[in-house]
Formats: C-alpha cells, sequence, structure tokens
C-alpha cells in the first residue's frame, strides 16, 4: 500500500523549491540515465510507493473568459486536454520509483533531462504548462501592464508597443504547436519574449516565466477557426492577466537582481 | 450544424505564374466537393482545410521564395540559411497537402476500398495483413506528440514499406531521402478538431473510410520499377 500524495496541491509556482540556500541557481538534481526496463522503473518486488497529482481548476469559472475564450473551449480545453495530462501523467507515475518527492516545477526539470526528455516530460510539462496558463488570463484581463512590470517591460523593449508587437510576432510565426512566453532571463536579468515548441518551456533553462499563451491549435481552433492573429489580439486585449503578471514579478525579484534600489537622498 | 449545404469546390487554379523569372505557387483544386467526404471529414472541415490552411502555406511558401530568390542575387548567406526554415516549413506544407487531398475520395469514387493490386500483396508481406498496418498507422498517429503526419511510405532503395511519421510539415523525405510518400494522414488538429475534438483516435478510426487506395498503388506501381 503507500501511494502518496505529494505534490499533489503543491503550488505551481516555479519559485517553490524546496528550501535551498544556493543563491539563485535551482538544486542540482540527479543526472538520469535509462535503465534496462525503462527510464524510472519499479524496481521487481518494490512496494508501491508512488506519486500523484491533481488536476488544477483555472481561478475563475469555465464561462468567465466569455466571449473572449468560450466556455466550450474551456470544457474542452481543460476538461478534456489538461486533465488527460494528468491523467496521463499519474498512470505513468505509479510505475515509477524515482519520481517521487517532486513539486510539478521540480518533476518538469527532471524529467527534461538536459535536453533528453523521458517519456514522463510531455505529461509533466504540459501540466505544468496548462496550469500556468490558466493563471495567466483573468475575466476582464489585457489592457496594459503598470507600475513596475511596466517599467520593466520599457527598460527591456523599449515601450509597451514594442513588446506587443514581439509578442504577436512570436505567436504568429509558431512553427506547428508551442507556446509563446514574456520571460525573465535569470542569466541576462532581463525580460525577453520567446517560443517553445510541444511541451517545452522555460523552466527547463532555469528562466521565469511570467506569462504564457497556448498557440496549439486546440487552444483556439474552436472559437477563432484559423484566424490566429485574431485569438492572439484578443487574448492581449482581454484576457492576459497584469495582475498575476506583477505578482510574478515580484517573487522573480526576490532571485534575480533586477537593479539597484532607488534609494532616496537625504 | 444542423444543415450541412452541398460546398461547391473552390476553382483557383491559376496554372503556374512567372514572376521575375520565380516559378509560384497556387492552390490546387480539389478532385471532389469540400462536403464529399462526409461523414469521415466534415465539409466546414474539408474548406477550411483546403482554402484556409493549404492556401495561407503556399502564399507564405511564395512569399519565402522571392525573399530567397533576393537573398540569392545580393549573396546575402544569413539570410539565405535564416530562410530555410520558412520554406521548410510552408513548401513542406504545400508538398504535404497537395498529397493528401490526393489520398482522399468520396466513398462513391472508391474511398475506403481496400487495395488491390501489388500493393495489396505489399502490405500483406510486409505487415501481414491490411488491419495490422490500419493499427499501426493508427497507433503512430494518435502518439504523435504535438502537430505533424503519419505516413505510408516505400523505401525505394531497401523496396520495402515503411510507416513513419514526421513532426509539423516536415515532408516525409526528412526522414530519409530514399523514401516516397504512398499515404498521408494529416493529424495537425486543425485537420479533425471541429468535428473530432481531442479524440484524435476517432478522426484516425474513420478517415479509413475515405482513403483512396487506388492512388496509393498507382504511386507504388510507377515507384517500383
Amino acid at each position: 500500500m503507500g501511494s502518496c500524495c505529494n505534490g499533489a496541491f503543491s503550488a505551481s509556482s516555479h519559485l517553490s523549491v524546496t528550501g535551498f540556500s544556493q543563491g539563485f541557481k535551482s538544486p542540482k538534481l540527479p543526472r538520469l540515465s535509462k535503465r534496462q526496463d525503462g527510464w524510472f522503473a519499479q524496481p521487481p518486488g518494490a512496494s508501491r510507493i508512488c506519486a500523484y497529482y491533481g488536476l488544477r481548476t483555472p481561478p475563475y469559472k469555465l464561462d468567465a473568459l466569455e466571449p473572449h475564450m468560450s466556455q466550450r473551449t474551456l470544457e474542452m480545453h481543460w476538461g478534456g486536454h489538461h486533465r488527460n495530462y494528468v491523467e496521463g501523467l499519474n498512470k505513468q507515475l505509479e510505475k515509477s520509483e524515482i519520481l517521487y518527492g517532486c513539486t510539478l516545477d521540480e518533476l518538469v526539470k527532471v524529467t527534461y533531462n538536459n535536453g533528453n526528455p523521458s517519456p514522463e516530460f510531455n505529461n509533466a510539462a504540459q501540466v505544468w504548462n496548462h496550469d500556468f496558463f490558466w493563471e495567466s488570463m483573468q475575466p476582464g484581463g489585457g489592457s496594459m501592464p503598470e507600475l513596475g512590470v511596466l517599467q520593466q517591460i520599457e527598460k527591456d523593449f523599449g515601450s509597451y508597443t514594442n513588446f506587443r508587437e514581439k509578442f504577436v510576432e512570436a505567436a504568429l510565426t509558431l512553427f506547428g504547436s508551442g507556446w509563446v512566453w514574456l520571460v525573465l532571463k535569470r542569466e541576462e536579468r532581463r525580460l525577453a519574449v520567446i517560443k517553445t515548441s510541444n511541451a517545452i518551456c522555460p523552466l527547463v533553462w532555469d528562466d521565469i516565466p511570467i506569462i504564457s499563451l497556448d498557440m496549439w491549435e486546440h487552444a483556439y481552433y474552436l472559437d477563432y477557426k484559423n484566424d490566429k492573429g485574431k485569438y492572439v489580439n484578443v487574448f492581449m486585449n482581454h484576457l492576459v492577466s497584469w495582475n498575476v503578471a506583477m505578482a510574478r514579478m515580484a517573487r522573480a525579484e526576490a532571485f534575480v537582481n533586477l537593479g539597484e534600489p532607488k534609494i532616496p537622498i537625504a | 450544424m444542423a444543415l450541412r449545404p452541398l460546398l461547391s469546390r473552390k476553382s483557383l487554379g491559376l496554372g503556374f505564374a512567372q514572376l521575375r523569372g520565380l516559378q509560384t505557387f497556387s492552390l490546387p483544386d480539389l478532385p471532389y466537393d469540400y462536403g464529399a467526404l462526409e461523414p469521415a471529414i466534415s465539409g466546414e472541415i474539408m474548406q477550411l482545410h483546403h482554402q484556409k490552411h493549404h492556401q495561407a502555406y503556399i502564399t507564405n511558401y511564395n512569399k519565402a521564395l522571392e525573399q530567397l530568390q533576393d537573398a540569392v542575387a545580393k549573396g546575402d548567406s544569413a539570410a539565405v540559411v535564416k530562410l530555410q526554415s520558412a520554406i521548410k516549413f510552408n513548401g513542406g506544407g504545400h508538398i504535404n497537402h497537395s498529397i493528401f487531398w490526393k489520398n482522399l475520395t468520396p466513398v462513391h469514387e472508391g474511398g475506403g476500398e481496400p487495395p488491390k493490386g501489388s500493393l495489396g500483396w505489399a502490405i500483406d508481406t510486409h505487415f501481414g495483413s491490411l488491419e495490422t498496418l490500419v493499427q499501426k498507422i493508427n497507433s503512430e498517429g494518435a502518439a504523435l506528440q504535438g502537430s505533424g503526419w503519419v505516413w505510408l511510405g516505400l523505401d525505394k532503395d531497401l523496396k520495402k514499406l515503411v510507416v513513419e511519421t514526421t513532426a509539423n510539415q516536415d515532408p516525409l523525405v526528412t526522414k530519409g531521402p530514399n523514401l516516397v510518400p504512398l499515404l498521408g494522414i494529416d493529424v495537425w488538429e486543425h485537420a479533425y478538431y471541429l468535428q473530432y475534438k481531442n479524440v484524435r483516435p476517432d478522426y484516425l478510426k474513420n478517415i479509413w473510410k475515405v482513403i483512396n487506395w487506388h492512388y496509393a498503388n498507382e504511386v507504388y506501381e510507377k515507384e517500383s520499377e
């Protein structure tokens, strides 16, 4: 017996790493190699302990993003796709003993395995990506970022307009399925717009995502069919949550020094 | 959608246009009406797929080729190399979809009829039976992560049939220079989402009812010589 629920309700925040006092770097995770019987297979005769993750609900009702993102899309996308990733992940984790005791963020990094991902990576990353995506939106979203986020955007992109152009361009020039991110790059200490394919997310490079947009076709096809441009613009105008972005930036500044504090001169 | 009017096929064939010596491409006509593949594939999907998605690949392919021509003329190597991904993606999209339309045909024109002739024999030899082949293609298509295609191909060198998948719009030849596509099934979400939603396996199960084995057999016989 002994199924665990570790990580079931853990925060999806990428910053909730267990308290390692290694400064900016995230904990060194073990280098993994494929065993003969599979990546993380249970050795025969092991007692069954396994990890399990729950499906987080979006922080709003499924019809709250209408008319910009329909309830039908939310039901399909969250209730179908996102749920399938969670269930797929849990099924895989039943057979693994090494992948126990990770927060979802850690699981994504471990299964990415420095560019040689294990089969669990796709599911783990997509669960994380979708958790992050729902939280990147809010009813009554859109409009402009404010305060610290706006300042940082203006510092790193010149202007909000320039950032928005870059973000939209990235979304429209993505080949195939993937995601677009506003990310805080740890080493360079600046914001950047990046696009990733399929399930990849900036966690694997140790960067800090601030906002994401799902550009898999299932994210917009029911509402906008092939009109990607309209979907992206609606996201920027009506869905993106700059409030969440502010909170994420504030937490990120505990890990990334974005500049000297302004000390008032008496 | 309660009513599905019989949508007429779009006639856009302008042939090849010559522009500054650069051959540009245009959308090939479908050899059947948009609604002709129902209920396996809905008319709505066929129309969007053909008029919007395929057309977009062609438009962007032409644009990339024009830019490439410019870059080559100027000797701008950085630009030439940078354009390769756009050419592969959009050109691949055009190639793949052009094959795909020929891989499909209405039931009343033989869609779904099992292959006879040398291809039918080759399938039995290499896979045991048509059912086994269909299972293999369906499972590889369903397991494909993200967007891509699943193919039945002929390896001209080894003279055998293969089942392969390619990502995004990569043509089959990216998996092996000797591979010739006989049948390709588009598993991008736009190919089935409006009808099958996220149940890709159902789409894969149903598409066999409109697969044009006659065309696949023709290609096989031609390439096997």
